[in-house]
């Protein structure tokens, strides 16, 4: 093919886009509806899916050792503990952090009358997990370990943080679904309706000797352009959106930010990005590139 | 019985020695099982002729065209079109098959969004001729149809034998050997109608095969060239210098 007949197809692509505004704008306003409702649905969930994340993460279990463990054996049991795969992290207290933080907790101001460290044998490791589901295995280990007295746990907190881990990720693969298959739909029924109104112009081409390539790579290059705006829109719209919902949480609700930390704008974007952008321009494509088809046999 | 005496008397006069630019052997064509749309049609077209298929509405005409377009493919027989097997022509090389052909319809089907350069350039584009050439035959070839001065207006600001050219013009850039034109004044007045096949006969004198459908009575038998006249599928008459003859 000559270069001259490409860039052809490629300029007629661009063109095409203000010679048919209407349907521009109609393809361009329900590509960036559909992955607008999208975007914002993403962020929402991948949101919730980081607070979870991060309470998850603060869940641990205690494990105390018998009386008159060596420090060695704890530290043995350490070894052991922190080889799990469940284990993210194991933290040693000793009998005296523990007694520390006790008084500090329990008696306040009037600590000091206590000298005596009545927790004398309740060093024990805390023990934070890479994931919460797997608490109820890695107690029963623990507790079958030699020189382990008892495990401290939460199992409900455990199963409500894994239960609603669970639910947001059904909730996640729901709502993306059934907004990707709305999406698709519409988008696929606006290319359609816009290429089948210009059936006439593909036979026309057709009939003095036009290749299919020829005929069908301004209507891609179209769809694909479309494709590009319907996405960048939305994801400008949902960006800004996002920042001032951060900052109106941020000042209206700060004594929450303690038990809720929200994920950076760049940090959702960097995946949103690309996932609006492949969305958009590959429903362009397929959606162009099937309709035409539909005209090519003439 | 017709077709048989005319044919025998084109070969007489010498016509029938030259090499067919068209050639239909037993061509049948059914839509539907055991309606046949042609049925049995053989034609013989030489290089440089000009003729008219003439026939009522569902006589075939327009399904003739269309194989000789290779819109279609007969039911059964052989379409052989510039030595081209029509029938066996790869649905890949249909395009460049139809570079050769020159096409005209009554209803113009120009593009609608270009203006009138755009609409005859766009068929050298296809053929990936280079821009400068571009820029020598368009110019020409509307100087031809007379429309030289109205190369910016769109369709939509020309009339509709000013329309009819631009779409000659668009057959002709590609100086196609077979210049097929379907009720090429179909929607045009009397006078408009006339400017349309004084143009189909001068590029017929310049060497090119020119096919018309049409129904216009009084052009056909005002022009004295060859008729072909079609009823129900199956060429009736086939006369050369012919009239348009009323079947009824």
């Amino acid at each position: 093919m000559r270069i001259n007949t490409l860039f052809y197809c490629i300029w007629q692509g661009f063109r095409n886009i203000f010679r048919n505004k209407w349907f521009t704008l109609a393809s361009v306003a329900t590509i960036s509806a559909c992955l607008f409702l999208f975007g914002l649905f993403y962020s929402i969930l991948t949101n919730f899916q980081y607070i979870v994340k991060n309470a998850q993460q603060g869940v641990s279990v205690s494990v105390f050792f018998d009386e008159g463990t060596s420090d060695q054996r704890m530290q043995e049991i350490g070894e052991m503990i922190t080889k799990r795969v469940e284990v993210r992290e194991a933290q040693f207290v000793s009998a005296e952090e523990t007694w520390e933080g006790f008084k500090e907790e329990y008696f306040g101001e009037y600590a000091d009358g206590f000298t005596e460290n009545v927790l004398a044998d309740y060093a024990h490791y805390d023990v934070y997990m890479s994931d919460v589901s797997m608490q109820p295995a890695l107690v029963t280990y623990l507790e079958s370990i030699d020189g382990v007295r008892k495990v401290n746990q939460s199992a409900v907190t455990a199963q409500t943080l894994t239960g609603v881990n669970a639910i947001i990720s059904y909730v996640t693969v729901g709502i993306i679904g059934i907004l990707l298959a709305v999406s698709i739909f519409l988008i696929s029924n606006t290319v359609t309706i816009g290429i089948s109104v210009r059936k006439e112009e593909i036979q026309v081409m057709k009939y003095i000797g036009a290749t299919d390539f020829f005929v069908r790579a301004p209507f891609v290059i179209e769809g694909m352009i479309i494709g590009v705006i319907g996405a960048v829109i939305p994801l400008a719209a949902v960006y800004i959106i996002y920042n001032q919902a951060m900052l109106y949480v941020a000042e209206r609700f700060s004594y929450m930010s303690q038990l809720m930390q929200f994920l950076e704008a760049e940090v959702v974007f960097a995946n949103l990005t690309p996932v609006c952008l492949g969305m958009g321009v590959g429903i362009g494509f397929i959606g162009s590139f099937t309709t035409v088809r539909r005209h090519l046999s003439v | 019985m017709n077709y048989l005496r005319s044919t025998l008397a084109r070969r007489r006069s010498g016509l029938g020695e030259n090499e067919p630019i068209i050639l239909m052997e037993n061509v049948n064509k059914s839509y539907t099982a055991g309606v046949p749309a042609l049925n049995n049609v053989n034609l013989h077209i030489n290089k440089g002729e000009f003729v008219f298929i003439v026939g009522d509405s569902g006589s075939g005409k327009s399904t003739l065209i269309k194989l000789l377009l290779r819109e279609l493919v007969p039911t059964s027989g052989r379409v052989y079109v510039n030595g081209t097997d029509v029938v066996r022509l790869k649905r890949r090389h249909v395009p460049k098959f139809r570079r050769n052909l020159g096409v005209v319809f009554q209803d113009f089907r120009l593009l609608k969004d270009r203006n009138v350069y755009e609409n005859v350039a766009f068929a050298q584009r296809i053929i990936q001729m280079p821009n400068r050439e571009i820029r020598k035959n368009v110019p020409s070839i509307l100087s031809t149809v007379g429309l030289a001065g109205k190369y910016k207006a769109r369709p939509k600001q020309l009339s509709g034998g000013e329309q009819q050219r631009v779409a000659l013009a668009r057959a002709l850039v590609n100086k196609p050997s077979i210049l097929l034109a379907d009720e090429p004044t179909g929607n045009l007045d009397p006078k408009n109608s006339w400017e349309i096949m004084d143009l189909l006969e001068k590029i017929n004198n310049d060497g090119t095969t020119v096919l018309v459908v049409t129904h216009n009575r009084e052009i056909v038998n005002a022009m004295r060239k060859r008729v072909i006249t079609m009823k129900k599928g199956i060429i009736v008459s086939d006369e050369e210098e012919g009239e348009y003859i009323d079947e009824d």
